[in-house]
């Protein structure tokens, strides 16, 4: 992933293009421009795309916000016959079933990083990682039919187990007890799990790569153990680029649609139950859009725009974490 | 790379001497720690290898011959059709979305590393291209609806308008990977090309590009993989068909992924076997995109030492 350092000084010190003061003008000179050109409009593409996205969404949300005004993000009653549209209850399932994901996958995504890193022999390193990267493979749609079809009815029951056992104890009943449902913000919650995990994973093992053999070393050489050795010598390291992973995880759970869609319940509630069914944003989008039009379509799409804003946020502090250890990890190498 | 240390392995004897000289508690914990570690990979390759059994299994029963060939059957109560109409259009849209973001990304990665390098515009596209990959695939199938769709009212719903949205999520995975495999080439090469009296568009075209083309490949397919699997962005974008549409720019289509959204969601068993034998269709394209690109990049790519 990260280039040698030597190539990083070569780049800074010696001119990579000693021709330019002769490609002026003349016709040859024109092909290095028109080139240059080129691949410059290609590079805008991106930066157009972006502008496109929101000036197109904010121009076709516009009217359900105009019509809503505030309690489009603080009411939660969405009843598009009678032109309401609250989507507060949206907000709180992508919110949920996101925190959920992330409590579930983070112990999990580290754990495997430093499975494969610190204590998987060499020659099994590879095996390991491509599991992970498989799991990474399976497209999303694949995860929702084994969730509403297999996991879903199957899980239910130990939901209600949990229910009628922890759910009964005192400070736990508001979160877990109640009826239990198999399509719930607890199941979108372990799908999300599960598409995340590769994401965390891959990124904090970048970020534990980073980590100087030196510092290893001292640490063992002090007789650390290798808990002690992953605990003080580590994870203080890498804690930052975790973090920037954990993030990047997190965006992918919040924009998920499909596998939500299918195993959140579709049903549009703010209630602290995690075994109740719930809904999210881009679930509702997906479900209802096909068949909406005028100002309920406009409420979807600002609904987007929301989505879209918060996981760029997200993302936007997420990049900036991982950035600064890729920039540590090209200095140390 | 940095490379990491293997734990020490001591033999038996230098064993008991740390069980002697490290107490209990710190050996308690690290014991606690290793559990952790392997039981965090066996929780995550156990629901791997029971999805894809579940897949493997459930598919492998509806496919057969028609499957490849017929339309898709009408009925939802009933068995029979094929999936002919979903594969195609899950090619021919896949297609022309590569076909879309593969020359934009390959040409912005060389504005970011050989033109661009460290200016502030190069750093505010590269940084943004990272953005973009984590904009959610839906918010590309609404915006391809609301620019692309709309505008062209009942002819819009086609193929391409699925292309768009795919291709939109393919370019920043493209320039991302393709800028990487860039940076592997080393300096020399263009250095030795100069001083052959290349311009710097010759060097870039028939030096650079063919010495990181193993790389971009891989990143590519890999690309191709994580686009062809993709729901959300073809839900309002290419309308619904039953039948093999070879053309992405007239008439609506249909794809895997959506076919495994929709019967997916029908309490029928035969449309759900339907859904199975869809999902087992997809994951094994993905698959064989997943470890072509891994072939690729392990015999072609460049190493860095």
């Amino acid at each position: 992933m990260t280039p040698p350092s030597d190539l990083q000084v070569s780049d800074r010190t010696t001119d990579p293009d000693p021709t330019r003061g002769l490609t002026r003008g003349g016709r040859a000179g024109r092909g290095d421009s028109v080139f240059r050109g080129v691949a410059l409009v290609a590079g805008l593409v991106v930066l157009a795309v972006l502008a496109l996205i929101v000036w197109a969404m904010f121009d076709k949300g516009r009217d359900a916000i105009r019509v809503s005004g505030i309690t489009f993000v603080t009411g939660d009653v969405w009843d598009p016959p009678n032109n309401t549209y609250g989507a507060l209850a949206f907000i709180y399932g992508t919110l949920l079933s996101s925190l959920i994901a992330l409590i579930l996958a983070v112990p999990v995504s580290i754990g495997i990083a430093l499975f494969t890193i610190e204590s998987v022999p060499r020659r099994l390193r590879r095996p390991v990682v491509s599991v992970i990267d498989l799991l990474a493979a399976v497209p999303s749609v694949v995860y929702g039919l084994w969730g509403i079809l297999v996991f879903a009815p199957a899980i239910q029951g130990f939901y209600q187990d949990i229910a009628d056992t922890v759910g009964t104890w005192p400070g736990f009943s508001a979160v877990f007890g109640g009826n239990a449902s198999g399509t719930s913000f607890m199941t979108a919650g372990i799908i999300l799990a599960l598409m995340m995990t590769p994401i965390v994973t891959s990124i904090s093992r970048e970020v534990i790569t980073t980590v100087p053999s030196a510092q290893r070393e001292a640490a063992y050489g002090m007789g650390a153990t290798r808990w002690e050795v992953i605990r003080h010598a580590v994870l203080p390291w890498s804690r930052g680029g975790i973090v920037g992973g954990v993030m990047l995880g997190l965006g992918r759970a919040l924009g998920e649609t499909i596998a939500v869609a299918l195993v959140i319940g579709s049903t549009a509630q703010i209630t602290s139950h995690v075994f109740l069914p719930g809904y999210s944003i881009a679930a509702v989008i997906a479900n209802e859009f096909g068949e909406s039009s005028g100002t309920h379509q406009s409420a979807l799409i600002a609904m987007g725009l929301l989505l879209f804003a918060i996981t760029i946020v997200v993302n936007i502090a997420a990049r900036s974490l991982v950035t600064r250890f890729d920039r540590r990890a090209q200095g140390v190498t | 790379m940095t490379g990491t240390l293997t734990p020490p392995r001591p033999d038996t004897e230098v064993e008991h001497l740390l069980t002697v000289t490290i107490s209990r508690g710190r050996r308690i914990r690290n014991r606690l720690a290793g559990v952790w570690m392997y039981a965090s990979f066996v929780l995550v390759a156990v629901p791997l290898v029971i999805v894809i059994g579940y897949v493997v299994i459930k598919g492998i029963g509806v496919i057969d011959g028609a499957w490849f060939t017929q339309k898709i059957f009408v009925l939802d109560t009933k068995a029979g059709g094929g999936m002919a109409p979903a594969i195609v259009g899950t090619i021919v849209i896949t297609f022309w979305a590569t076909l879309l973001a593969v020359p934009l990304g390959v040409l912005a990665a060389i504005y970011l590393h050989e033109y661009g390098k460290r200016g502030r515009l190069a750093r505010v596209i590269r940084f943004m291209s990272e953005v973009m990959t984590g904009v959610p695939s839906i918010i590309m199938g609404l915006f391809v609806f609301i620019v692309f769709t709309v505008p062209l009212g009942a002819k819009g719903l086609v193929g391409f308008g699925g292309s768009l949205a795919l291709a939109c999520l393919m370019l920043p995975i493209v320039i991302r990977s393709s800028e990487e495999m860039l940076r592997l080439v080393p300096d020399d090469l263009r250095q030795a090309s100069y001083a052959l009296g290349n311009r710097k568009w010759r060097t870039i075209v028939t030096v650079v590009l063919p010495a990181a083309l193993g790389g971009m490949v891989s990143g590519i397919m890999l690309a191709v993989a994580r686009a062809a699997g993709e729901t959300a962005p073809l839900l309002f974008t290419i309308g619904a068909s039953r039948r093999v549409n070879w053309n992405v720019f007239q008439g609506p289509n249909t794809a895997l992924p959506l076919q495994i959204w929709n019967n997916s969601q029908s309490p029928y068993l035969p449309a759900q076997n339907r859904a199975w034998g869809a999902a087992l269709t997809l994951v094994v394209l993905v698959f064989v995109l997943t470890l072509l690109a891994r072939f690729v990049s392990s015999r072609f790519s460049l190493k860095h030492d």
